[in-house]
């Protein structure tokens, strides 16, 4: 019951719902930067929808399959090939035993999810078989995959159908320019009202360093900081703090150039000032934003927020019951 | 001795940031350790995450079990709760080794010369100068002389934060690299702004580096006795005496972690912030008494 990794891709990891609770003393949360691609490709096979699967960042692995099985892929448009057959996405397929597993270039998002039926039985490190790479622990010998890797696969626990999809109303969008919902707040205080306007006035665009920590955006004019002595410990430049905890979503800006939303590998504090930070509602679309893709920063406030995240939560609703 | 009330603020729906103080204070630092340990206590539904931090500590909430108001209303009854209580806890003091001016650090320092404020001394030397020591070697004395409190564990996993247990004027400051490395040895001790740091893994890196210690403090394996009960050594209010060691020693003590026979020094302390305060240099003695 296994699958060889031929080709690793780009930046492909074991992933499941993360590893909440050790955040203190900087392990952070893991698991899939879309959770809500995450459970579309696990309950089209049947499997919890939280289990292990591999998230392919922007290039598709090719696997060779030692075993019949059932998979789906979901996340970002990334065609998946059976012996170069091109197959659909977001649909459970049925994989013989000596089947090459390929994908096609991402057309759409930068995020793939593959669940198997059964899921990847990785050892549970802390709660989670979420990969954390800086740790070098969980997932797959704690790092992304690479060739020669055998993967093991659990035991299904439903039969699952192959052929099974799901409607398009409820897939990720995966557009090209995102609006990007953010709670001001934290070290907001500290940027002029010039630069409070112009960090949501302007279009960002999202740089090639974006990973599983973070992800820089370019070409917004700079912030600019209000002048003050800086606090004893805080160190010399105006964007940094006595280091602190940063919140999942967090936005900090580095000399007030190029602003960095974390994400679910974040660094867990640092001395860098955060301006805000993304609501937990559209976490799951920064993971699907390539680089270039362009974002605009959207003032929300709590109680919008809030009914974001209920949104949210209602359409995963939906989805358990079109995948019951 | 007073650092005046908390500034409260949202990580949109998820945490709330509590700022105790702008500046770094041990202060600052204990009404944050005694305001997340009684939170910790009460066992919250829906508190996922509870971060204390140098001056400040955060608090991840699942808003569908507790509102976000009644979150951060929680953590104000908690602040006024405490008001004027003893500033005490009970922690360890831990010897750790460190080997100074290394080859490892002093080859890497060489290679990001170029990134340093001061590209014609070392890190050791540089530090020396603007603290205002006379030495690098009376630079070190004072690095290894009084004990350091861990004040914060993060950043990456395992990597503890220290500040130094001594009058403010006695504080080395130092600024981080200008831009910062792109690599750092794994246990290289180091200091940027006003705090310490044990770097925990390879990686980048901006603060001064001073020497390399052969004791791991994160083990995903957990191999060594001391991670028996987590992968994470340190613990933020953990007391930390570094103390001097040559090559010789350092290579006996690699020797020792290879082999799984490598321990620490670690003593039990009750630590009270008003003793502290009033003579840190008689209080400091008496808390390295432990170590003997």
């Amino acid at each position: 019951m296994s699958i060889e990794v031929l080709r690793p891709g780009l930046a492909t990891t074991v992933q499941d719902a993360g590893r909440p609770g050790y955040y203190n003393v900087g392990i952070p949360l893991s698991g899939a930067m879309d959770q809500y691609s995450l459970r579309v490709a696990n309950l089209l096979v049947g499997n919890d929808e939280t289990a292990a699967a591999l998230e392919c960042a922007l290039m598709g692995p090719e696997l060779r399959f030692h075993t019949d099985a059932v998979i789906a892929v979901a996340g970002s448009t990334m065609t998946p090939k059976f012996d170069g057959v091109a197959q659909a996405c977001n649909t459970a397929l049925a994989v013989r035993a000596g089947t090459v597993v390929s994908f096609d270039f991402m057309r759409a998002g930068a995020r793939a999810y593959v669940a198997i039926a059964g899921g990847i039985d990785v050892p549970v490190v802390l709660g989670s078989r979420s990969t954390y790479g800086l740790g070098a622990f969980g997932g797959f010998q704690g790092r992304k995959l690479a060739v020669g890797d055998r993967l093991p696969v659990g035991v299904p626990q439903r039969t699952p159908t192959p052929g099974r999809s799901v409607d398009a109303s409820l897939v990720m969008p995966l557009d090209k320019e995102v609006p990007l919902r953010v709670v001001p707040g934290l070290y907001f205080h500290r940027i002029t009202d010039a630069s409070a306007q112009t960090f949501f006035d302007d279009t960002w665009v999202i740089a090639p360093e974006a990973d599983r920590i973070g992800v820089r955006c370019r070409s917004g004019r700079p912030l600019e900081w209000r002048p003050r002595a800086q606090p004893f410990g805080a160190g010399s430049d105006p964007s940094n703090i006595v280091d602190a905890g940063y919140p999942y979503g967090s936005i900090q800006v580095p000399g007030g150039v190029e602003p960095i939303i974390l994400h679910r590998d974040a660094v867990s504090g640092g001395g860098y000032a955060m301006i805000g930070t993304v609501i937990s509602a559209d976490m799951d679309r920064i993971a699907q934003m390539q680089p270039n893709y362009k974002a605009r920063f959207v003032r929300v406030d709590m109680a919008q927020a809030l009914a974001a995240r209920a949104e949210r939560r209602a359409k995963l609703d939906r989805l358990r019951a079109a995948l019951a | 001795m007073s650092i005046g009330s908390a500034r409260y603020t949202f990580g949109a729906d998820e945490h709330v940031f509590v700022e105790l103080s702008e500046e770094m204070s041990l202060e600052a630092f204990f009404k944050g350790m005694a305001i997340t340990n009684a939170l910790a206590a009460r066992k919250v539904p829906g508190v996922t995450e509870i971060c204390p931090a140098n001056a400040s500590y955060q608090v991840r909430f699942d808003p569908d079990v507790i509102a976000p108001d009644a979150m951060l209303a929680l953590l104000q009854q908690l602040e006024s709760e405490l008001g004027n209580a003893s500033l005490e806890i009970a922690t360890r003091i831990i010897e750790v080794p460190v080997f100074y001016n290394d080859p490892w650090t002093h080859e890497t320092l060489m290679r990001f010369r170029e990134r340093h404020q001061d590209p014609t001394a070392t890190d050791l030397e540089y530090s020396a100068r603007v603290n205002g020591y006379a030495s690098v070697d009376a630079f070190i004395d004072a690095h290894a002389g009084s004990p350091w409190f861990v004040s914060m564990v993060g950043f990456v996993a395992g990597l503890p934060f220290l500040f130094q247990m001594v009058e403010r004027a006695k504080q080395i400051e130092t600024p981080k690299y200008l831009r910062p490395r792109t690599d750092t040895p794994k246990l290289t001790i180091g200091h940027g702004g006003c705090f310490g740091a044990i770097y925990s893994v390879r990686g980048a890196g901006g603060y001064q580096m001073y020497g390399i210690t052969p004791a791991p403090i994160f083990d995903p394996a957990q191999s060594l006795p001391y991670f028996k009960d987590f992968m994470c050594f340190f613990r933020p209010g953990d007391i930390v005496k570094y103390r001097r060691i040559d090559r010789a020693e350092y290579d006996a003590m690699v020797g020792q972690v290879e082999a799984g026979t490598f321990t620490l020094k670690i003593a039990p302390v009750q630590f009270s912030l008003a003793s502290f305060l009033a003579d840190p240099t008689a209080y400091n003695r008496s808390l390295m008494e432990a170590l003997r």
